[in-house]
């Protein structure tokens, strides 16, 4: 059963492995902070078509939620602690992120390009 | 004081319309406000345990346990929900018909109803714990006490208020109606929570997404207005909704609904002997 399950899935890793480590590329490893509850850098360039690894760093005091619907993710950051995300390939285009628990100011982007 | 106000009640209409539609669908059955107020307390009990223990969570699971925490909570709501309505299925007829014949609260031992508590609580518990963290991080950040306090009051009371709306609402409804109204409100709700849980564990990265956006409502409707936010909480509407969440959205309401139509056809007989016995898988 559990061979049933788990060799198709371990035939592509191994033809991706040898055919075309191209694919077996780590994600793009994108870092923001959030200081004084404003995201540095706001505006982030990002490769579009590739998987991304966002870490997120929260240096106030205070928790943060990270959320983006364009991204369809949410996290509380606590004070002084780091959310990680992974990103499927994103398509040319903007997608805006906020922390929800201070709105006025913690407003970013990802541009994908 | 209004960003609290917004965001304090953004965070209660969930968990009130949760509440309001399993205390609808709880019409008439003796017990039922122990259970709920017991629901009630004990989210806001877990809600402040888990506001403290928030750094503990997200650490745990190598970095993925808030995702898993949040689905795991989502996925106790569903299951008990699906209890309920399959419960309700077979019941709901001769439940009708009591309350009717003797005009008050009946008293149906065997009602599940801890699992309405349950679902009650979970509601509680993740919504709750984000404002307490939420209205931590706003009183050290200096802003006035007074001022926090009356926004926080202020978002719960306009929460509860439309939580009260809609129970209402749904109370003004005749009791056989009111009946297949919430059986359809909690299958709904069902399949959003199991969508929601599902894209927490795609977060964490344990499930595929299976495709990040299948298709974008966003220029209809976004989830951040307000109708989007209920229309969210009710039948779980996403604008960008990835392979995963319409598979448990789908496969929530095809189970639910098909075990709803497995239960409520056998036992929907009037009575034994009219008919010839139906064989019960």
């Amino acid at each position: 059963m559990m061979m049933r399950k788990f060799l198709p899935a371990a035939v592509v890793i191994l033809a991706m492995g040898f055919a075309a480590p191209a694919f077996a590329e780590d994600p793009v490893m994108v870092e923001i902070s959030i200081k004084d509850h404003k995201f540095d850098p706001a505006v982030v360039d990002v490769p579009a078509g590739k998987e991304i690894k966002l870490i997120v760093k929260n240096l106030d005091a205070t928790p943060e939620e990270f959320e983006s619907t364009e991204l369809n993710r949410e996290k509380i950051i606590g004070g002084g602690r780091q959310g990680i995300f992974y990103l499927d390939p994103l398509k040319a285009g903007t997608y805006p992120f906020f922390g929800e628990f201070n709105q006025a100011t913690a407003q970013g982007k990802l541009i994908a390009k | 004081m209004l960003a609290t106000l917004i965001i304090v009640f953004r965070e209660v209409i969930e968990a009130a319309l949760v509440l309001s539609i399993v205390a609808a669908a709880t019409k008439g059955v003796a017990g039922r406000h122990k259970w709920l107020v017991l629901g009630v307390l004990g989210g806001i009990a877990g809600a402040a345990l888990v506001a403290i223990f928030a750094g503990a969570i997200s650490d745990s699971l190598e970095g993925a346990g808030q995702e898993v925490f949040n689905a795991s909570v989502l996925f106790v709501a569903v299951i008990m929900l699906a209890w309920h309505n399959v419960w309700m299925s077979s019941h709901g007829r001769e439940l009708a018909a009591e309350m009717k014949a003797v005009g008050h609260d009946v008293s149906v031992g065997t009602r599940p109803l801890y699992a309405v508590a349950i679902v009650v609580g979970m509601a509680i518990l993740r919504e709750g714990s984000e404002v307490v963290l939420f209205l931590y991080g706003i009183a050290s950040g200096g802003v006035g006490a007074s001022g926090l306090l009356l926004g926080g009051v202020i978002g719960v009371a306009a929460g509860a208020a439309l939580g009260f709306a809609l129970y209402f609402g749904l109370l003004n409804l005749s009791t056989r109606h009111l009946f297949s109204v919430t059986s359809w409100l909690i299958l709904l709700l069902a399949a959003g929570m199991a969508a929601q849980g599902a894209n927490f564990l795609t977060q964490a990265d344990i499930l595929p997404s299976l495709g990040r956006a299948v298709w974008d409502t966003s220029w209809l409707l976004t989830e951040s207005s307000l109708v989007g936010q209920l229309l969210h909480t009710l039948i779980g509407y996403t604008a960008r909704p990835s392979g995963i969440q319409i598979a448990f959205y789908v496969g929530t309401i095809v189970l639910i609904g098909g075990a709803m139509k497995l239960y409520g056809d056998a036992r929907a007989q009037p009575k034994p002997g009219n008919h010839a016995p139906r064989p019960i898988a």
